[in-house]
C-alpha cells in the first residue's frame, strides 16, 4: 500500500457536530469482524449509523466495503466460508445473536445492488413479491396500491404505469436499478443499503438515483458504498473512509459529517484518498 | 514493400509482417471446422439414405390361390358382398377349420374387412418371394419386371411404402406383411412416461439439493464425482441391475401382485414398470448434471435479490432459481430421454418381450419397445423383415422428434415468458 505522507494540506476549517453517540442511531457495528474462512476482512469496527441519513462508506478497493455494508443485513452469511465476530446492534438487538433470523433482518434492511438485478417478471410482480412472500395478506386494490406508493417513491411510477405487465427487464438500466429501489421499499424496510447502486450507470441516471436517495432519506436510513468521491460529497450527510493494512484487513480510518471529512480529515490518509492520491 | 521489411526487422515482429500469416491459419482452421460438419452431415445422409432405401420399394408376391379367379361374375374379391366371402370361405377352408371360427366369432358379427383379412390370411396367403430396395426400383425398373417375370411367373410385382398406416396401428405378427408396430410403439410410450415420472423430479430434487443445499464437505464432493462417473456406466450394467433390484427382489411391487393385480399376461416382474425404473436409473445421473448445469446458471445476482428482500431459502429456490433453471433443466431433459427411447440392452436383460401381439393395458403387463423390435428384425435371417425394421426406425425417429419438438416448444415458452 502506498500512502504519501509528504504534501499534507493544512484546512483551517473545523466542522463541529461530529460525534454520532450524541445522535439516534439506527444501526451500530461493534467491534465487528469479519472472515473468509481463515482471511480477516474487517477488522475491529466500531461504526454508529445515524437515523434518517445518508452515510457513505468509501475506500480503496479490495479494503471491505461491500463486506462490510453486507454485515449490516447478514447478507455475508451467503458465501459459505464467511463468519463474522462482535455485534451489529439493530433496534437495541445484535442481529448475531443465537435466535435472530436472517431472514427477518434482511427483511428489515433491505439492500440494493451494484448491478441492476431485478426479477426477470413484470415491473408489478417484481414489486409485489417481495410483499407477498413476507406474508402479505392485504386484497389486490392494496396490493395495487402498495405497488403504485413504492414506484411514486422511487421515482419511477410516471415511466412504467402505463406498462406495470411488462418485463422488469425492459427498462433502461437506471429505470432498473429505480426498480430494486421501489421493490426494496416495497417490504418497509427501515434501514436500504445500496452497494454501488450507481456505478453501472451513465451520468443522467446517477443523477437520478442521487435525488431519489435524497427524498428517502426523509423516511429511511441509507448506507451507500460508493467509489465515486463526488458522488459522496453531494449525497451523503456521515463519511465512513475504509482502508486496509498490509494483510489486507479492512478497518476504520475516519468517521464524520461529510462535510467536514472532505475539507479537513484529520488522517493523513484520508486526505490522500479523497485527493485523488492512492486508491 | 522493402523498406517495411527492413522497418519491421528493425522492430523485430511487428504486426504487419505476420498479419497475413495469421490470416491463414484462421483460414485453416475454418477449412477444418467445415470438413467436420460436412462428414457430420453426410454420415447422417448416407443413415436417412440407408433407411428410407429399405423401407420403400418392389416387391414380388407369390399367392397361393389367384384373388381373380376367386371372383364371381368379374366381380373383385374385395367388392363381393359378405355372404358371398363367407361362402367362398367355406369353400375352401376345411369345415372343422371353418367350425371354429364360427366359435371364436359368430360370421354375422364379424365385418366385411375382418372376413376379407381371414380370406387373404387363409385362402389366398400371398408370400414375399423377393424384395428391392427404393434406389433400385426407381432406377432398375424395367430389369426388376422382366426378372421376375421369368424367375417367378406367378409372382405379383407391387410398390411398396412398408410405413402405412396399417404398420403404425397393427400388432406384431410372424408374418411381415401383416405386421406393425403398434405394441412397441405403445411399451415405448408407457415405459418412457414411468422413466419421465421418476427421473424427473427425482433428478431435479437431487440437482436441487446438490447446488443450493449441500455444504462442500468430503462426502458431497465424493457423491457428486460418482454421480457424474454413474453417467458413463454402460447401459447393460443397469439392465443387470434392474434386473436385480426390479425384476427379482421387488418382483411383488413391479408385477403389481401387492396391489392385488393379476394381469393374466404378466411375466412376474418383467413388466413395464421394471423397464421404466430400470431407464429412470439410466438417465437419473444425466438429468441431475444437467439440471444442476442449469441451476448454477442462474444468475447469483438473482438469489441476492430474493434474499435482500427477506425472502427464504426455500421461496428464492421455489420462486426464481427453479423458474430460472426449467429451460436448461427441460434441454438436459429433452437430452435424457431421448438416450432413453433408445435404450435397447438393459431393457433386453430386463426381459422386454419380443413376440407380444396385445397392447400394454397398465404398467404392469408385458411389454415390447421400438427398439427391441428393431433389434429383433434386423436379426431374422429373412430380408423383408428387414425392410420393417427400416420402417420401424423411421417410426422411431419420428417419435423421438415429436417428444423433442414438444419438449422446445415448452422450454421456449418458458424462456419467452421470462424474458
Amino acid at each position: 500500500m502506498i500512502i504519501n505522507t509528504k504534501n499534507r494540506t493544512k484546512h483551517s476549517i473545523e466542522h463541529q457536530g461530529d460525534n454520532p453517540n450524541d445522535r439516534e442511531i439506527a444501526i451500530e457495528a461493534r467491534h465487528l469482524k469479519i472472515y473468509y474462512g481463515d482471511f480477516l476482512a474487517i477488522k475491529d469496527i466500531n461504526l454508529a449509523i445515524e437515523r434518517q441519513k445518508i452515510t457513505a462508506i468509501i475506500g480503496p478497493s479490495g479494503c471491505g466495503k461491500s463486506t462490510l455494508l453486507r454485515a449490516f443485513n447478514r447478507m455475508n452469511e451467503l458465501v459459505p466460508t464467511a463468519w463474522a465476530e462482535g455485534e451489529v446492534r439493530f433496534l437495541g438487538q445484535n442481529i448475531y445473536a443465537p435466535g435472530i433470523d436472517p431472514v427477518e433482518v434482511r427483511r428489515r434492511i433491505g439492500m440494493v445492488f451494484q448491478k441492476p438485478n431485478p426479477f426477470p417478471k413484470s415491473i408489478y410482480e417484481n414489486i409485489a413479491w417481495g410483499a407477498k412472500i413476507n406474508g402479505f395478506k392485504g386484497a389486490k386494490a392494496e396490493l395495487d396500491t402498495l405497488v403504485e406508493q413504492s414506484l411514486k417513491a422511487a421515482a419511477l411510477w410516471d415511466e412504467v404505469k402505463d406498462k406495470l405487465q411488462q418485463s422488469g427487464l425492459s427498462l433502461s438500466g437506471g429505470q432498473q436499478q429505480r426498480l430494486c429501489i421501489a421493490r426494496a421499499i416495497a417490504v418497509n424496510p427501515e434501514i436500504i443499503l445500496m452497494d454501488e447502486p450507481a456505478s453501472a450507470l451513465d451520468p443522467i441516471a446517477t443523477l437520478k438515483i442521487e435525488e431519489l436517495m435524497h427524498d428517502l432519506a426523509k423516511n429511511y436510513t441509507i448506507i451507500v458504498v460508493t467509489h465515486n468521491m463526488q458522488q459522496a460529497a453531494r449525497v451523503s450527510d456521515f463519511t465512513a473512509f475504509i482502508t486496509m493494512d498490509e494483510d489486507r484487513a479492512g478497518y476504520l480510518m475516519e468517521y464524520g459529517a461529510t462535510d467536514r471529512i472532505f475539507t479537513n480529515p484529520r488522517e493523513k490518509v484520508t486526505e490522500d484518498y479523497i485527493t485523488g492520491r492512492f486508491g | 514493400m522493402t523498406t517495411s521489411t527492413d522497418a519491421n526487422k528493425k522492430v523485430g515482429m511487428s504486426e504487419e509482417s505476420n498479419l497475413p500469416q495469421r490470416h491463414q491459419v484462421g483460414t485453416i482452421w475454418q477449412v477444418v471446422f467445415q470438413a467436420s460438419t460436412i462428414i457430420g452431415i453426410i454420415t447422417l445422409t448416407a443413415l436417412l439414405y440407408n433407411i428410407v432405401n429399405s423401407a420403400f420399394g418392389y416387391v414380388a408376391l407369390e399367392s397361393k390361390v389367384d384373388p381373380e379367379t376367386l371372383a364371381i361374375n368379374d366381380v373383385p374379391l374385395e367388392e363381393l358382398p359378405k355372404e358371398d366371402l363367407v361362402q367362398i370361405l367355406k369353400d375352401y377352408v376345411s369345415a372343422g377349420l371353418f367350425r371354429r371360427f364360427e366359435r371364436d366369432k359368430p360370421f354375422e358379427n364379424r365385418t366385411h374387412e375382418e372376413i376379407y383379412a381371414l380370406i387373404q390370411e387363409r385362402i389366398i396367403q400371398p408370400e414375399i418371394v423377393s424384395t428391392w430396395s427404393l434406389f433400385d426400383s426407381i432406377t432398375k425398373k424395367n430389369e426388376i419386371f422382366s426378372q421376375t417375370k421369368i424367375k417367378y411367373p406367378k409372382a405379383e410385382l407391387h410398390f411398396v411404402s412398408w410405413l402405412n398406416p396399417d404398420f403404425v396401428t397393427s400388432p406384431q405378427s410372424s408374418n411381415p406383411l401383416a405386421a406393425g408396430v403398434r405394441t412397441a410403439i405403445l411399451g415405448s410410450l408407457w415405459t418412457i412416461g414411468i422413466t419421465l415420472l421418476t427421473a424427473f423430479p427425482l433428478g431435479v430434487g437431487a440437482a436441487v439439493y446438490l447446488e443450493e443445499y449441500a455444504r462442500d464437505n468430503l462426502l458431497n464432493r465424493i457423491i457428486q464425482t460418482n454421480i457424474s462417473n454413474l453417467a458413463g456406466v454402460p447401459s447393460i450394467i443397469y439392465g443387470m441391475l434392474g434386473l436385480a433390484i426390479f425384476v427379482r427382489t421387488m418382483e411383488p411391487l413391479t408385477s403389481g401382485a401387492i396391489f392385488g393385480f393379476t394381469d393374466p399376461t404378466t411375466a412376474n416382474g418383467r413388466t413395464i414398470l421394471s423397464a421404466g425404473l430400470t431407464l429412470a436409473l439410466l438417465i437419473l445421473p444425466l438429468i441431475i448434471i444437467n439440471a444442476q448445469e442449469a441451476i448454477r446458471a442462474v444468475p447469483l445476482s438473482l438469489r441476492h435479490a430474493s434474499y435482500g428482500l427477506g425472502g427464504t431459502k426455500w421461496q428464492t429456490v421455489w420462486h426464481h432459481v427453479l423458474p430460472n433453471a426449467v429451460p436448461g433443466i427441460l434441454t438436459g431433459t429433452i437430452l435424457a430421454i431421448s438416450r432413453a427411447i433408445g435404450e435397447t440392452a438393459p431393457l433386453v436383460v430386463v426381459g422386454a418381450s419380443t413376440f407380444i401381439t396385445f397392447d400394454p393395458e397398465s404398467p404392469f403387463s408385458k411389454f415390447t419397445t421400438l427398439p427391441i423390435q428393431i433389434y429383433q428384425w434386423t436379426s431374422r435371417p429373412q430380408g423383408e423383415f428387414r425392410n420393417i425394421a427400416a420402417a420401424a426406425i423411421i417410426v422411431l425417429l419420428i417419435l423421438l422428434l415429436a417428444l423433442n419438438a414438444s419438449a422446445v416448444f415448452l422450454r421456449n415458452r418458458y424462456s419467452r415468458r421470462l424474458a
